[in-house]
């Protein structure tokens, strides 16, 4: 401990380390901390620019300065500033041979470059390179450039090598190497596709980091395709149950927990593999409810893993018992006084609610506790919460506080949100139409702008359509209430344009239906809306088609229209509009006005906005014109798709040309015309091979697809010469092999809402008696919030148009409070659901899969491999053996449990024997075989 | 997946950034400075997590931490656990108390590259690597070992020209 702190002193110093910066660049770093404004920031990087665009121009420049630049250059981009005009020095570092510079130069084009850049193909090469040298240090720092650099068209240049050092003796490498494959796998999931079961074979590294490392990419391969891993449960589960356990190195402990990145990692993977599984979710309930047990909730990574736990209980199938434990947890981390763990509680809650709705009541002072929040966070998240338990009945408050919230924040991002979770909620529960229109009134006053304009439409589509009952008088009474709720607010300031749209549609469809109020009146309003939104010309729009439905409206009507003068010369200003839609409008408006009662009606007939207009999409009134015109020989029309069919004919034969797969960049050495080149390579070979073809033999095993690929370019490229090379760069065609199939549907199914009728009085009284010093302001808020669940969420309307006012006198469900009955899980008995699993499969089945594996493998030690591949047939129990004793076989290799490793194949009756063994232990080996921990342990 | 590792001070000047999808230095820019505009305005003792998606596009979390003077922000995803991501911060600090001890601001900022290599023995390509921080400073040292021992070698100058194309 003392050593390490007098070295980091000395590095901190900065002079003799390898991190040491010359007294320019602290000067550099100095002046820009102790400038005060951006503006001069902004000097000082402009003119230090001008400095090192100068000196990098001067010839020999020593590579310590060198290196001294390129980090000032790095500095100065990450300040904002453009140093491009360095990269190229950048890239040269990369080539060096002394370490310090390498990984400065990779550094910098890490953080320079994207994988698209055009310098990146000279970096290839020294990637290349590097991937194959012997220090191992260079090789993390190339495979540490990888992540970065190389995009889908450069991957089958280094992926060999990336394989090579999956096998790499440093466990540090082969972590990186796995997650360098993860990254490809990300970019493009072809490219690395076959080589997925390496991922699999990792998972039995010895080294646990690895291990670790490999859960990475699994995670992302079990969340594209669960169905394929499903035979990895038990080995999940018997990973994670041996990390609570404690076999994992001391040196994996961190604040006295073992290895708790791992175990969440394993968690989030469980979490996908069990959801919807029955059988699945059962092998991981005990592992889950010993983690319950064991988790030290007063650190923080302890928590963070309670937290995950109750995250896979949410996905899982759980037991009852579990889902007890989770709740717990989430009372614990809501009556924590920490923010975080407030969020978590919260966040949990969400979750959990889904599976038992009822659970959200025993925390309703603190969900308003958490709402009422300083922490904005916190309240969004509470809001979320909300969202996902509104129900018909309490849906005013839900959505009043909604609204309040949305009213008071500026952040339009989350405004849009929030505004538009009002309108769906008040859109699905809407107890009357009265509230539903407030409500939406209020949404677009204040967040009109931001929310879709599709809201606007079903806005107007509601009120044309009525609610779909045969109640005319209830949906002119909501027109009307409609018409007079907007005449007030129109008055007001500054209305968002999509609210004035609608305003103005309503108005000119509905303004003078009821005869309350004059068509003076209202022409007038529509005119103050085009004055005083002028500069608005979708809202003057409206306004004139509004003004045009009234007076056709008075006209049809016998009525004598007598327009207001300042509607003559709104619609004069207009017709000399530069749009063309107003002139249009105010032009048709001006006709009609001279048209006589009949024909005004047949043009715009009273409150027929939902009657459909019949389009004529296919023209057929033309046809005696194309007659005519195809008879006087015009050529007959051909659609734009048949022609581009034609096209596609002729041009086949020229595109079936571009699709020959072809390299145009090749990414390996050339051959060496003479030997004499051979010393510079030597360095990192250790076998002297005579050389040309070295290369692509090493990995044909490997990756045959890549190799003939390659083959085939080096054919062609030495049929047409380096022109090749600066060629353009061809198709890859790359067939996705990624195909997501539909998730199961959540385990919410075998839990129907039977525990909902529970009496929403009982729970609240009892509250109050322990605790009377509670404002009763929130317990009111809290009664309406979460009282009367009688009506659970499932009773949410599908169709968004359809409203059926005052829903919530609905015959409530019988309150008697009928609990599942299910026997309570037996979690001791863990070895049980594995065994029938296993009894199901054949054991010569089996152990054809074993010898045959065997056999294939040649006899080689690596026997997991095989077993490991998608293609052998493997049981779960002897995947979870096979990894126990691989886990265990350690470099130091106990010799009891390699023995019975390797001679696992070729021997049959050993193999079924230990099965048996296996079976009768079940999957859990804790006391009976102590030895095959031994190596963990130690 | 962690998206974004950011160290600001409290006055907003970046102190080291490092975003593992690659940005154009002006988005990373704004990004920068959008996010430290959000941190000033919150006050003490809140929650230490944030949801900006406004800013890192949908599903995207901030973890972000107060130490001194300075901002440790972790930008990540949905597949990451909050209360693990703030350990790591943990780890992060923790590591470097022991590279520099006692780390402050002015260590960060005058050992650019030394950040880098821890950082980058932590988070790999945007997973956790390592979170052992008695292995990530082994690993460090033996790094700075190396380069130290390469750079007293380096230290007679060799031209420009000296270097060729690929070696």
């Amino acid at each position: 401990m003392e050593q390490l702190k007098t070295i980091g002193r000395e590095l901190a110093m900065g002079s003799q380390g390898g991190f040491g910066q010359s007294k320019e660049f602290l000067d550099l770093v100095k002046s820009i901390g102790e400038a005060r404004s951006k503006a001069e920031e902004d000097r000082i990087v402009l003119s230090e620019i001008d400095i090192l665009k100068r000196k990098l121009l001067e010839p020999d420049i020593p590579k310590r300065k060198m290196k001294e630049y390129i980090i000032r250059l790095v500095y100065i981009e990450m300040l904002g500033h453009d140093a491009s005009f360095g990269y190229i020095h950048a890239v040269k570092m990369t080539h060096d041979d002394n370490l310090l510079l390498k990984r400065t130069g990779y550094l910098a084009v890490t953080l320079f470059l994207n994988e698209d850049h055009d310098l990146i193909i000279l970096i290839v090469n020294t990637i290349q390179k590097d991937l194959r040298s012997d220090n191992y240090l260079v090789v993390c720092a190339a495979l540490n450039a990888i992540c970065r650099l190389i995009n889908e068209e450069t991957i089958p240049a280094v992926l060999p090598q990336v394989v090579d050092l999956l096998n790499h003796q440093k466990e540090a490498v082969r972590k990186k190497a796995i997650m360098a494959l993860h990254r490809f796998h990300r970019k493009s999931p072809s490219s690395v596709s076959h080589l997925i079961s390496n991922f699999r074979k990792r998972l039995c590294d010895n080294d646990p980091g690895v291990m670790g490392a490999t859960l990475c990419p699994l995670f992302d391969l079990i969340t594209e395709d669960v169905s394929s891993y499903k035979d990895l449960v038990s080995s999940f589960v018997s990973i994670l149950k041996q990390v609570t356990e404690r076999r994992l190195p001391k040196s994996y402990d961190y604040h006295q927990m073992p290895a708790p990145f791992i175990q969440i990692k394993l968690l989030k993977i469980m979490a996908l593999l069990g959801c919807g599984d029955k059988s699945a979710s059962e092998i991981m309930y005990m592992v889950l409810g010993d983690l319950f047990r064991k988790c030290d909730s007063s650190t923080n990574i302890g928590n963070a893993i309670l937290y995950e736990c109750i995250r896979c209980i949410s996905c899982i199938i759980p037991s009852p018992k579990l889902l007890e434990a989770a709740a717990d947890a989430i009372s614990k981390f809501l009556k924590s006084d920490s923010h975080n763990l407030k969020y978590m509680g919260i966040d949990g809650l969400g979750r959990l609610i889904k599976i038992s709705p009822d659970i959200a009541e025993q925390h309703q002072l603190a969900v308003i506790d958490c709402l009422e929040d300083p922490d904005d966070t916190l309240k969004r998240k509470t809001f979320e919460l909300l969202y996902k338990m509104t129900k018909s009945s309490n849906v005013e408050v839900i959505v009043d506080r909604m609204t309040d919230y949305m009213i008071s924040i500026n952040d339009n991002h989350y405004k849009t949100e929030i505004a538009s979770r009002c309108v769906e909620l008040a859109e699905q529960f809407a107890p009357s139409n009265q509230w539903f229109i407030q409500i939406m009134n209020k949404v677009f006053e204040h967040a009109g702008d931001l929310v879709n304009i599709k809201v606007a439409h079903n806005l107007m589509r509601l009120i044309a359509e009525g609610f779909g009952e045969d109640d005319d008088d209830a949906d002119s009474k909501l027109r009307l209430s409609a018409v007079e709720s907007y005449l007030q607010i129109m008055s007001e300031p500054k209305l968002p344009s999509l609210f004035l749209q609608v305003i103005s549609w309503v108005l000119g469809e509905y303004g003078t239906a009821d005869g309350k109020y004059s068509a003076s009146y209202i022409s007038g309003k529509l005119c103050d809306v085009a004055d005083a939104y002028s500069s608005d010309e979708t809202v003057k729009g409206y306004a004139v088609s509004a003004l045009m439905k009234i007076y056709a409206f008075e006209i049809a009507f016998g009525r004598k229209v007598d327009v207001l003068p300042e509607c003559q010369s709104l619609i004069e200003e207009l017709l000399a509009s530069h749009s063309t839609d107003l002139q249009q409008r105010a032009y048709e408006l001006q006709a009609l006005l001279a048209l006589d009662a009949r024909a005004v009606e047949s043009i715009l007939p009273l409150d027929a906005s939902c009657e459909d207009i019949e389009v004529d999409k296919d023209l057929s009134f033309l046809n005696g014109y194309i007659q005519q015109a195809i008879e006087s020989g015009a050529q007959p029309y051909i659609s734009e798709r048949e022609r581009s069919c034609m096209l596609e004919t002729t041009d086949y034969h020229s595109r079936d040309h571009h699709e020959v797969p072809s390299h145009a960049l090749r990414f390996e050495a050339y051959e060496r015309p003479k030997p004499s080149s051979l010393p510079t390579q030597a360095s990192t070979e250790l076998v002297p091979v005579p050389e040309p073809s070295y290369y692509s033999e090493a990995h044909q095993p490997i990756s045959t697809s890549s190799v003939s690929e390659r083959e085939s370019s080096e054919i062609k490229l030495r049929l047409d010469g380096v022109k090749q090379k600066w060629g353009r760069p061809s198709y890859q065609s790359s067939t996705s092999a990624s195909s997501t199939p539909p998730q199961a549907a959540n385990g919410t199914s075998s839990h129907p809402d039977v525990g909902v009728g529970s009496s929403s009085l009982k729970p609240r009284s009892s509250y109050e008696s322990k605790k009377p010093e509670i404002d009763p302001e929130k317990q009111r808020l809290a009664a309406s919030l979460f009282g009367g669940s009688s009506s659970s969420r499932s009773d949410r309307k599908s169709s968004s148009g359809g409203h059926k006012p005052a829903k919530g006198t609905a015959s409530k469900p019988p309150k008697e409070n009928p609990i599942p009955v299910q026997p309570p899980p037996d979690l001791l008995d863990f070895g049980e659901p594995t065994a029938t699993s296993v009894t199901a499969t054949d054991p010569f089945k089996e152990l054809e899969g074993l010898m045959d594996s065997s056999s294939q493998d040649g006899g080689s030690t690596d026997v997991m491999g095989v077993l490991y591949s998608d293609a052998a047939p493997v049981t779960t129990t002897t995947s979870v053996d096979s990894l126990l004793s691989e886990l265990s076989d350690s470099s130091k290799g106990n010799p009891d449990t390699y023995q019975s490793q390797t001679s696992k194949g070729p021997n049959s009756k050993e193999a079924l024997e230990k099965d048996a063994l296996v079976r009768q232990m079940g999957v859990n080996p804790t006391s009976q075989n102590p030895t095959l921990f031994k190596d963990l342990l130690g | 997946m962690i998206k974004a590792v950011m160290m600001m001070n409290t006055q907003g000047k970046p102190r080291l950034a490092k975003f593992y999808d690659f940005l154009p230095v002006e988005k990373q820019q704004e990004l920068i400075r959008s996010v430290f505009s959000v941190l000033s305005s919150r006050p003490e003792n809140v929650s230490n997590f944030l949801e900006i998606d406004s800013l890192f596009g949908p599903d995207s979390r901030l973890v972000y931490k107060h130490y001194a003077t300075l901002y440790f922000v972790l930008v990540f995803d949905g597949s990451e656990n909050e209360l693990a991501m703030l350990d790591l911060i943990q780890v992060l600090v923790e590591t470097l108390d022991k590279c520099f001890s006692n780390v402050c601001e002015l260590d960060i900022v005058f050992n650019y590259s030394k950040m880098h290599t821890v950082l980058d023995e932590i988070v790999f390509g945007g997973q956790v690597l390592e979170t052992r921080s008695d292995e990530i400073m082994k690993a460090v040292e033996e790094i700075s070992k190396l380069e130290a021992a390469s750079n007293s070698i380096s230290l007679v100058p060799k031209s420009v020209s000296g270097w060729r194309g690929g070696r």
